[in-house]
């Protein structure tokens, strides 16, 4: 569904990545993990077009998107939520969530998506009128992902969904993932740096380091692998 | 007390217009984070609109009906909305990844052009014109206070445009685009957002509530020049400023209060002539206690 080739990203002068080449097949759940500034959030900020490759290629499904701009890329099914959610803290949760709409003219289909939203995830229903900006952590991260689903994506990148969230609010917040994976088709890349949890609902893993690809395989594999578990798994 | 009053109505009627520009500097503000100082010249543009739309209108609809006027006032509106989008697109898009510094000083570049471009004798000359009457002019008086028919339009029309403007911001799908983008452009672009068009629309919508400020000014002061947008234009963005830079309902607010304070300070009698300082100084003031305006929050920078 997805192949990048050799992806390149400098900010400035400062490449942020130098070699990056990764694969996700239809239907799965990938995972990128890595350290700070490896260069994760970096990877899903090309694929989506917030900032243009200096080289390499990506393709979606078959096409060239390397370099498009990110709103052109939303009505091929491509979601990005992003490092930080990036809610509309200024609008209400309703509002959020039409803005992840924003491409769909159709009000029955919107509809629908939100029907799928609010199951996927009751409390954003309690709080649809609610300023999004007066959510807590978690609640944030739940209307970043209903949010992005909002858009009907047929592939979805997520950035640290973990991050500064309740130990209890992470264990759903990952079942959501795997539900929305298996229960809606949607592929999935996930950036986390909670290496054991991400390696636990993924099928297949990337590790970066400082821009480059330096290992990959089955989650399962990379769960035993002792360099991993030495680096990343805290064992 | 009907002094007090009087002075109430003419500084409202006033305000009015500046609350009008006013929104214009907030809104792109808002999106771009960057003052438009050619904003006061598409007010002038507006009025000068209006000013060679009028003769045109009264080939087909008899002269001063209020028909004519509204359909003056919405053409100039759509004329300035062009052209607002016409200087974004020309001047400020090439530089959208520049610092905010350079726009700055394109802005006071493309300002200065307008001005003194529009004062060759082949556009506009530099001397002032006589505004055409648009609309039957008659004045009420009751309880000793006079209210011009003029007075009323400027404040019924403002109060129009500020609750579409209220409409199409909080109610309508682009709308709530501009706000997604004046809060989070990258994440709007996640959305599907263009941002480009939503700045273009910002600059429509600022523009043409600027035009419809140079109308009801040009009505009310009757004669127009190429530089009359110079000293309202840098009212209309202290106002903006005093009721919060960003904040829609604050740039409103903003320029009413500067409107009535501004005419209070011009009926003390022997201080008249000091108008513009008391009004400043009393702005002044307010921001030393207020430094984000009446109602903007108090921004923490977030690292």
């Amino acid at each position: 569904m997805l192949e990048i080739k050799n992806l390149q990203v400098s900010y400035g002068c400062i490449a942020a990545l130098h070699d990056v080449s990764l694969k996700v097949e239809q239907g799965r759940i990938v995972t990128l993990i890595g350290s700070n500034g490896a260069g994760k959030s970096t990877t899903l900020r090309a694929i989506s077009g917030l900032v243009r490759p200096t080289a390499g290629a990506i393709f979606y499904n078959g096409q060239s998107i390397g370099g498009r701009p990110a709103h052109q890329l939303v009505k091929l099914g491509l979601a990005h939520v992003p490092e930080g959610r990036m809610i509309f803290a200024n609008l209400t949760v309703h509002e959020n969530l039409m803005m992840g709409a924003y491409l769909q003219r159709d009000k029955a289909v919107i509809q629908r998506e939100l029907d799928f939203v609010f199951t996927t995830f009751p409390r954003l229903k309690e709080r649809d009128k609610q300023v999004a900006g007066t959510l807590s952590g978690g609640e944030q991260q739940m209307l970043a992902i209903g949010r992005a689903l909002m858009s009907q994506p047929r592939f979805l990148m997520m950035d640290e969904p973990s991050l500064g969230i309740a130990p209890l609010l992470v264990k759903t917040i990952f079942e959501k993932v795997v539900e929305i994976n298996r229960e809606r088709g949607i592929t999935i890349l996930l950036v986390e740096q909670n290496a054991n949890l991400a390696l636990e609902i993924s099928h297949r893993g990337y590790v970066l380091e400082t821009g480059h690809i330096i290992l990959e395989g089955d989650s399962a594999s990379l769960r035993k692998n002792t360099d991993i578990e030495r680096a990343y798994l805290g064992r | 007390m009907a002094e007090f009053l009087q002075q109430l109505i003419n500084g409202l009627a006033l305000g009015a217009i500046y609350a009008l520009i006013a929104l214009g500097y907030t809104m792109v503000y808002g999106v771009l984070r960057f003052i438009n100082f050619a904003h006061g010249d598409v007010f002038m543009l507006g009025a000068f609109a209006g000013y060679y739309l009028a003769p045109l209108v009264n080939r087909c609809l008899p002269a001063q009906s209020y028909l004519g006027g509204a359909i003056v006032l919405v053409l100039a509106m759509l004329i300035c909305a062009v052209l607002g989008m016409l200087i974004e697109f020309l001047a400020y898009r090439p530089l959208r990844n520049r610092p905010k510094l350079t726009v700055l000083i394109t802005a006071i570049g493309v300002s200065l052009f307008i001005e003194y471009s529009c004062q060759h004798e082949a556009i506009f000359g530099a001397a002032p014109r006589k505004f055409p009457d648009l609309i039957p002019t008659t004045a009420w008086h009751f309880w000793g206070l006079v209210l011009s028919s003029n007075q009323v339009i400027v404040l019924a029309t403002t109060l129009l445009l500020l609750g579409g403007l209220s409409y199409i911001v909080k109610r309508t799908r682009i709308g709530t685009a501009m706000r997604a983008v004046a809060f989070n452009e990258q994440a709007a672009a996640l959305m599907g957002v263009n941002i480009n068009s939503i700045i273009s629309f910002t600059f429509a919508l600022g523009s043409a509530l600027a035009a419809a400020g140079g109308i009801l000014f040009a009505m009310n002061y009757a004669s127009i020049e190429p530089l009359m947008g110079v000293q309202t234009g840098l009212k209309a963005f202290i106002a903006a400023v005093f009721g919060g830079i960003g904040n829609l309902p604050g740039a409103a607010l903003g320029g009413g209060i500067l409107g009535v304070i501004e005419t209070y300070a011009g009926g003390i009698p022997g201080l008249s002539n000091y108008r513009d300082g008391i009004a400043f100084a009393i702005l002044i003031l307010v921001l030393l206690f207020r430094p984000a305006g009446l109602l903007g929050k108090q921004q923490t920078e977030k690292v």
